[in-house]
């Protein structure tokens, strides 16, 4: 009963999107831009250097398309979570705390910004184009590793902004912390986690799990031994942190809700 | 009569120094950046010594003025004039006994003038301790890299002031502003210093006014290049910008037409 009620919201939020073609179509180029623009950023590092924390450009490319492709669809998806303050203050959460239904997809059902597709589709053409041109050694686990790398970084994406949005519940204005996270997450995501000094990997690889997004899954589909000597198991193990990840943020989230006393006016 | 203009300034000023925690919590997002850009840039100059005249020091010292510079110099948030353009209230603004140009400028600085304490000082302050930051070597560049601050505002404002206008003739400046806020950094050397671009890209960027933005500033305190080419480089565009942009305003304003008058 309730997944007709949300594909049917779905299905009208789309619709109401597609009604003005010309605005969406600049919209999704607007979106297509946004994300080629890191690219071109690590395209022009390289023309200064032949590597980047040990890795080549057809490498950190890679790691680019599975980051980017993983940040489009998790923001297609809850990307809508990034509205919760606007919709704490103008009290329209505490209408949807009253409906029958869930909060959290309520909020991710308010608004799906179709143009964020645009996103997906430079992640995913850069994915396969690297893919297709790097000299991989594909086996069965291999393959299964291309499928889902972007989907489980999708997850642990949408799973690390739902939990970072959820400051919202305790602070007046958590948008900006909240918004470093989501940000930060699709910049740090784009490189190998070897760039980054002790302090920042630790809280990239365990914190917030950023590495199991691109770093982890690109070792995997490399089959190259791991720079810092990381257990090898971790390059597998991005299903089994996404699926940590996402109870996590459900239970950070139904503690926000909770907590929530509204904004009192 | 007294000229208003100071009134705005101080008013710009006062209208952000308000929202004191949400210039808390913006630092948070320009330092988290500070430190993954600071540790991309590291990780390029740990292949290669220097790149583009950057050594380690000069690189970390641009990273967190750039992440300073971001709100004062701002090339994102301004949309208020293209959605007053859209609803019709500029006419309010026209008719009001002031410029609307200077008008607009002069809350722009005080807005900038806020943003230098809340925003861009934080961020230097933590370079300074965490990262073997290059201080100036001459006491005078401290004193140029104000007047080049102010002048990147000033060539910010002449670029979003057009933007906005643009809305006389399309209705709606999302999609301009939308394009300017993604290729914005990367044309003004926000996101990446631009003597690291090739030479090319960074022959055709010196004709344009967008490094007038991040990169002079930043070249000026670093004392990169001769500091009387930099703010000339700078002062050129901000009259043009703001010469173009009087000249938009009047044609633009010819084309608005009002129900009843």
């Amino acid at each position: 009963m309730a997944e007709s009620v949300y594909a049917r919201i779905v299905a009208s939020r789309i619709r109401s999107q597609l009604a003005y073609r010309g605005s969406f179509a600049l919209d999704v180029v607007a979106q297509l831009v946004g994300q080629a623009i890191e690219l071109l950023a690590i395209l022009v590092l390289f023309t200064q250097v032949g590597s980047l924390g040990g890795f080549d450009r057809s490498e950190v490319v890679l790691m680019y398309g599975l980051a980017a492709t993983a940040f489009g669809l998790a923001d297609l998806t809850v990307g809508q979570v990034e509205q919760l303050p606007e919709y704490i203050r103008t009290g329209e959460f505490d209408v949807m705390l009253l409906r029958p239904l869930g909060t959290l997809p309520q909020l991710l059902s308010a608004d799906v910004a179709l143009k964020r597709i645009g996103r997906v589709l430079v992640g995913a053409g850069v994915l396969v184009w690297s893919l297709a041109t790097l000299d991989i050694n594909w086996t069965p686990l291999r393959v299964l590793v291309a499928g889902l790398a972007p989907v489980t970084g999708a997850v642990i994406l949408a799973a690390m902004w739902v939990a970072a949005n959820c400051v919202s519940f305790w602070l007046v204005d958590g948008r900006e912390v909240a918004s470093s996270v989501t940000y930060g997450s699709n910049f740090a995501t784009s490189y190998p986690i070897t760039i980054y000094g002790p302090w920042l990997r630790r809280l990239m690889c365990f914190a917030v799990p950023g590495a199991f997004v691109a770093y982890f899954p690109a070792l995997a589909l490399l089959g190259r031994p791991d720079p810092l000597g990381l257990p090898d198991a971790l390059r597998y193990a991005s299903p089994v942190v996404a699926a940590v990840a996402a109870i996590a943020a459900g239970l950070i989230w139904r503690s926000g809700i909770r907590h929530y006393q509204g904004t009192g006016s | 009569m007294l000229s208003p203009y100071p009134e705005l300034v101080a008013a710009g000023f006062r209208r952000y120094a308000s929202y004191r925690q949400a210039a808390l919590a913006g630092l948070s997002t320009n330092v988290v950046f500070g430190l993954l850009r600071a540790a991309v840039l590291t990780a390029v100059l740990a292949e290669r010594g220097t790149v583009g005249g950057y050594d380690l020091s000069v690189a970390v010292t641009y990273v967190w003025l750039g992440q300073g510079l971001l709100t004062v110099v701002d090339l994102w948030s301004d949309r208020e004039l293209s959605q007053r353009i859209r609803t019709g209230d500029v006419v309010v603004d026209l008719g009001r006994p002031w410029d609307l140009q200077a008008a607009m400028l002069a809350t722009d600085l005080g807005r900038a003038g806020n943003a230098v304490i809340m925003r861009l000082v934080p961020p230097m302050l933590f370079g300074m301790v965490f990262f073997p930051f290059r201080f100036p070597a001459e006491a005078i560049t401290w004193a140029l890299f104000a007047v080049s601050a102010v002048l990147a505002v000033v060539v910010s404002f002449g670029v979003r002031f057009l933007l906005n206008l643009s809305a006389f003739w399309l209705l709606d400046a999302r999609g301009v502003l939308a394009v300017w806020g993604t290729v914005g950094g990367l044309l003004t050397g926000l996101i990446l210093p631009l003597s690291w671009y090739p030479a090319r890209a960074q022959a055709v960027l010196a004709w344009t006014p967008f490094p007038a933005l991040f990169q002079t500033p930043i070249d000026v305190f670093t004392e990169r290049g001769s500091p009387v080419t930099l703010l000339a480089h700078q002062l050129v565009w901000a009259v043009i910008l703001l010469a173009l942009g009087r000249v938009a305003l009047t044609r633009g304003a010819r084309r608005l037409v009002v129900n009843g008058g």
